[in-house]
């Protein structure tokens, strides 16, 4: 199976972990991310004005080359997702700025929200099959507590992310126990690791970060997993003391492909 | 050819003022078949109604046209008045020129020609109209009342107080429900069950009254007067009339270890149980999913132990057939799960409860015998945060949580907070609240006192997450009048969950054809004039089924549905509705469109033999009305596809001669 990925800018630099990761996991699979061409940054944030269209020309850009290959696309980084994913539901439920967009894209079709967005996750569970996945894993990490951390980007709003229940979400734990670990279950795990205030309020982001992974440790957690390189980036600067990880590293480890062979 | 009487009223000016009443009534005079018409003051008068029946003996009158205020004020005193003059009453049609003319024109020429053109509709419709008679049918003098919490059992009281039969279905072991449950009750702060036991014994013990208990109605056939009902009555595997609730057999049962539905799971029954102590009827009820013997025909002790030997392993579901006059919906309501709202960490801390496992934390029968203690790890919390309008109120998050207000919630998180500061003066108490609701006689002064008198702390505001960690619960909450956060470190944590109706509701809302709203709670007849009517005739709505209540207006409500059982049951036998439907069999092709828009469940379908035009006989599935079950609503009638379905008094033909007047 082919599907066209858009990793974004952070996956080119601070976060290759989570890109290389994903690719090898998902070869392992039997599904190839095919990197969208000359692809341009999802546009960082998702704002809510209406009339605000330059920031999200570049998200509807990668919809529509997916369109194009007639293929799904799929994302892996919790922002990327989160602005990409509420983009093409602007695009398919708001007439006005969908076609203030289409005017100004200018190409031959219009683009109305036609492409099918998975999050790597989603893929995993609704494509791939989480029994499925289970099957192809060669080193269970049997024994181990894992956390699974979503933070805020990844189920919010939920209304459009449709991807979980925003207050007690399944979808990392049900990956944690497919790759033959036990999940921890703990309250924080959906919670802000204060990332977006991070400039304006060292303290107040500090303070978030700590909350989290705190409360993963008292409920027992060894590690960290998480699919936003913002998150990881926050909780590791901000002393985090057990380890914080992508959750494709888990994933490429527990297949078996983690270390590259090719090289 | 009909004679047809025309009389205007002028309804003092509320007519008069914008329609001249007089050009109305000369204009009339020349429509076909109009022989008199006239006006006058106050038609409804004994006046105006003496002559109408003077006009209609003068002047031979076969039909009445009254240009007068809404059929729904005075369509029957005008068939009254028609029956005293000897005529067939449904041949008086209303035009109304009231509401819908003189009410909302302001100049009299537009008003009067809108008043001559309703007149001209009403005549119209005159020349076809037919005397009709309406239908009667035998009542069955009993009544079925169904749940048997408060609202049940004080509706079966009073049923049975004015001498008819009742029977309580109800599908738990045993009557109660909520309230027996609950510890004090607001304002007064007595306690539920000493108020309420002695109403259960008392329904028990009285003569009038049948106690089905772990039974449920499976199947309603019939209609107002004579509902067959069909009850199920679940095996409880121990020979009620025999047992006599010593409990002997429930102190030997080994299976300990049973989730005890009574106090929400905070503590274990045995298999074999008696839900509380004052439980009625007072027998023990073995849970097949959790008895050795039912399961794998091992164990067999509570038998050996039963003196009375009413222990029955081979019991089965027994099915009672029962006819009644009335039936009567109590199946109350039920707080909503928490498991959507894990913000509130309910399923992560056992130290994060519900209101109603809070009232059996402190009820002295309760799991702690009433000290009010952790669940986690039995120790007296010092700091408690009570959390309001958990799932209520809640618009933007419809899918888990309800639109509207539970309504009870401001009072008895009121009455939790009053009472833990009153026993437990050490400990500090939080409520987080949207709004403080308490209308109601000596609520607000209740509320009032919880803040004043007992220094319960109430903050304007939510709570937005809620962190197990160690033994604490870290509470993050907003405070709205001060836009602070708020962060605290408590002990335990009670929330205020939404309430819905039971889940029984809805299947038992189908088979009787009742109407429910989108929250699936019963719909009444009228929302202010007939709140304990279900639109479906001879269905009464009591309690918390019908919305959110309190006790007080529970029972309020209860005698209300029980005084319109009562009403209905005194007579011997029902006059119908003769505007029912009915179907030309010849016309109808079987297709059961009719059957499937009807609201009351009137159309059924029957094999019948014609004969046809070619003298061969043919059987065709051909739809028929019951027309004690009809409204009249006319639903049916614009879906018949081939027209055979016609509404007597309202026929299509009518209708098409009111359009024409109007349109001519």
């Amino acid at each position: 199976m082919k599907v066209s990925y858009f990793p974004g800018c952070t996956l080119k630099n601070k976060a290759k972990a989570l890109d290389e990761y994903a690719r090898r996991s998902a070869e392992a699979l039997g599904v190839t991310l095919e990197e969208i061409e000359n692809w341009q940054c999802c546009g960082g944030v998702f704002t809510t004005a209406r009339d605000e269209v330059a920031t999200k020309l570049s998200s509807v850009r990668i919809l529509k080359a997916a369109q194009e290959k007639e293929q799904p696309l799929v994302t892996v980084c919790s922002a990327c997702h989160n602005v990409v994913k509420q983009t093409n539901h602007a695009m398919q439920t708001d007439r006005e700025f969908a076609d203030k967009v289409n005017r100004y894209m200018a190409e031959e079709a219009p683009y109305n929200g036609e492409t099918e967005i998975y999050h790597y996750l989603e893929l995993l569970r609704d494509v791939i099959g989480f029994d499925a996945l289970k099957e192809k894993v060669v080193n269970p990490l049997k024994g181990k507590k894992i956390a699974a951390y979503y933070g805020c980007l990844l189920l919010r709003p939920s209304g459009v992310m449709k991807m979980d229940d925003p207050e007690n979400p399944s979808i990392i734990e049900d990956l944690i126990r497919a790759l033959g670990a036990e999940p921890v279950i703990y309250a924080n795990r959906n919670e802000c690791c204060g990332g977006y205030i991070l400039a304006e309020s060292p303290a107040l982001a500090k303070k978030n970060s700590n909350a989290v992974v705190e409360n993963a440790k008292a409920a027992g957690a060894e590690m960290i997993i998480t699919a936003c390189p913002l998150c990881r980036y926050n909780l590791v600067k901000n002393g985090a003391d057990i380890p914080v990880v992508y959750f494709t590293e888990l994933l490429a480890e527990a297949l078996g492909v983690k270390e590259d062979t090719n090289e | 050819m009909q004679r047809i009487g025309v009389f205007v009223c002028w309804c003092g000016s509320n007519i008069a003022g914008t329609v001249d009443v007089k050009a109305v009534a000369e204009a009339l005079k020349s429509e076909p078949g109009v022989v008199f018409s006239t006006d006058y003051q106050y038609m409804c008068s004994q006046a105006g109604q003496d002559l109408i029946k003077n006009a209609v003996k003068e002047h031979g009158l076969t039909g009445i046209v009254v240009c007068s205020c809404s059929p729904r004020m005075h369509e029957a005193t005008f068939r009254k008045t028609a029956a005293a003059a000897g005529l067939n009453p449904y041949m008086v049609e209303i035009a109304n020129i009231r509401e819908q003319c003189s009410w909302v024109h302001k100049e009299m020429p537009i008003g009067t020609e809108k008043a001559i053109i309703l007149g001209k509709a009403a005549v119209a419709k005159v020349h076809l109209n037919a005397p009709l008679t309406p239908g009667e049918s035998p009542v069955t003098k009993r009544a079925l009342v169904i749940g048997g919490g408060i609202a049940g059992i004080q509706t079966a009281l009073d049923i049975a107080d004015a001498g008819f039969e009742v029977d309580i279905v109800e599908k738990k072991p045993t009557i109660g429900g909520k309230m027996a449950q609950l510890d004090k009750t607001f304002p007064t702060l007595d306690c539920a069950a000493c108020i309420l036991t002695p109403k259960m014994v008392d329904v028990a013990q009285n003569e009038k009254v049948r106690i089905f208990s772990y039974s449920e109605v499976t199947e309603v056939k019939g209609f107002v007067g004579n509902f067959d009902v069909t009850i199920k009555k679940n095996a409880r595997y121990v020979k009620e009339e025999i047992c006599t609730g010593c409990g002997a057999c429930v102190d030997k049962c080994p299976m300990k270890k049973v989730p005890n539905e009574f106090n929400l799971g905070m503590d274990n029954r045995r298999a074999i149980y008696i839900p509380f102590a004052q439980a009625v009827p007072k027998v023990a009820t073995i849970d097949p999913n959790a008895c050795n013997m039912l399961k794998n025909g091992k164990c067999g002790l509570c038998a050996k132990v039963c003196t009375a030997g009413a222990i029955d392993y081979t019991q089965k579901d027994e099915y009672i057939e029962e006819k009644y006059g009335a039936i009567v919906v109590a199946t109350g309501f039920n707080p909503i799960s928490m498991d959507q709202f894990d913000e509130f960490a309910y399923n992560q801390s056992k130290d994060v409860i519900t209101s109603l496992e809070f009232e059996r934390l402190t009820n002295a029968a309760g799991p702690t015998a009433g000290k009010l203690l952790r669940p986690s790890d039995g120790k007296h919390p010092h700091k408690i945060v009570f959390v309001q309008c958990v799932g209520s109120r809640c618009a933007a998050c419809a899918e888990k949580g309800k639109e509207y207000c539970s309504k009870i919630c401001c009072m008895y998180t009121a009455k939790h907070a009053m009472l833990t500061r009153d026993k437990y003066p050490d400990t500090e108490v939080y409520v987080f609240y949207i709004d403080v609701r308490t209308p109601g006689k000596n609520f607000d002064e209740f509320y009032r006192r919880a803040v004043e008198e007992y220094g319960v702390r109430y903050i304007k505001g939510m709570v937005g997450k809620i962190v197990p960690e160690g033994d604490k619960l870290k509470v993050q909450a907003s405070d709205l009048l001060s836009n602070k956060q708020l962060h605290i470190d408590a002990d335990l944590v009670v929330l205020a969950a939404a309430i819905e109706p039971d889940k029984s509701a809805r299947p038992l809302a189908t088979m009787l054809t009742a109407s429910m709203d989108t929250n699936d709670f019963f719909t009444e007849a009228h929302p202010k004039l007939r709140p304990v009517e279900s639109p479906t005739a001879g269905v009464f709505l009591s309690g918390a089924c019908q919305g959110p209540k309190d006790i007080p207006e529970t029972v309020s409500q209860a005698g209300a549905a029980a005084s319109k059982v009562i009403g209905l049951l005194a007579k011997d036998k029902l006059t119908g509705n003769p505007c029912v439907a009915y179907s030309d069999e010849m016309m109808c092709n079987g297709c059961s469109s009719c059957e499937k828009v009807c609201p009351y469940g009137a159309i059924t379908y029957e094999e019948k033999e014609f004969r046809m035009p070619d003298r061969s006989t043919a059987i065709r599935r051909v739809a028929v009305v019951n027309p004690a079950v009809c409204q009249g609503c006319g639903c049916c009638t614009v879906t018949c596809p081939s027209g055979a379905m016609d509404l007597r008094g309202f026929m299509n033909s009518q209708i098409m001669a009111e359009v024409d007047a109007i349109c001519k």
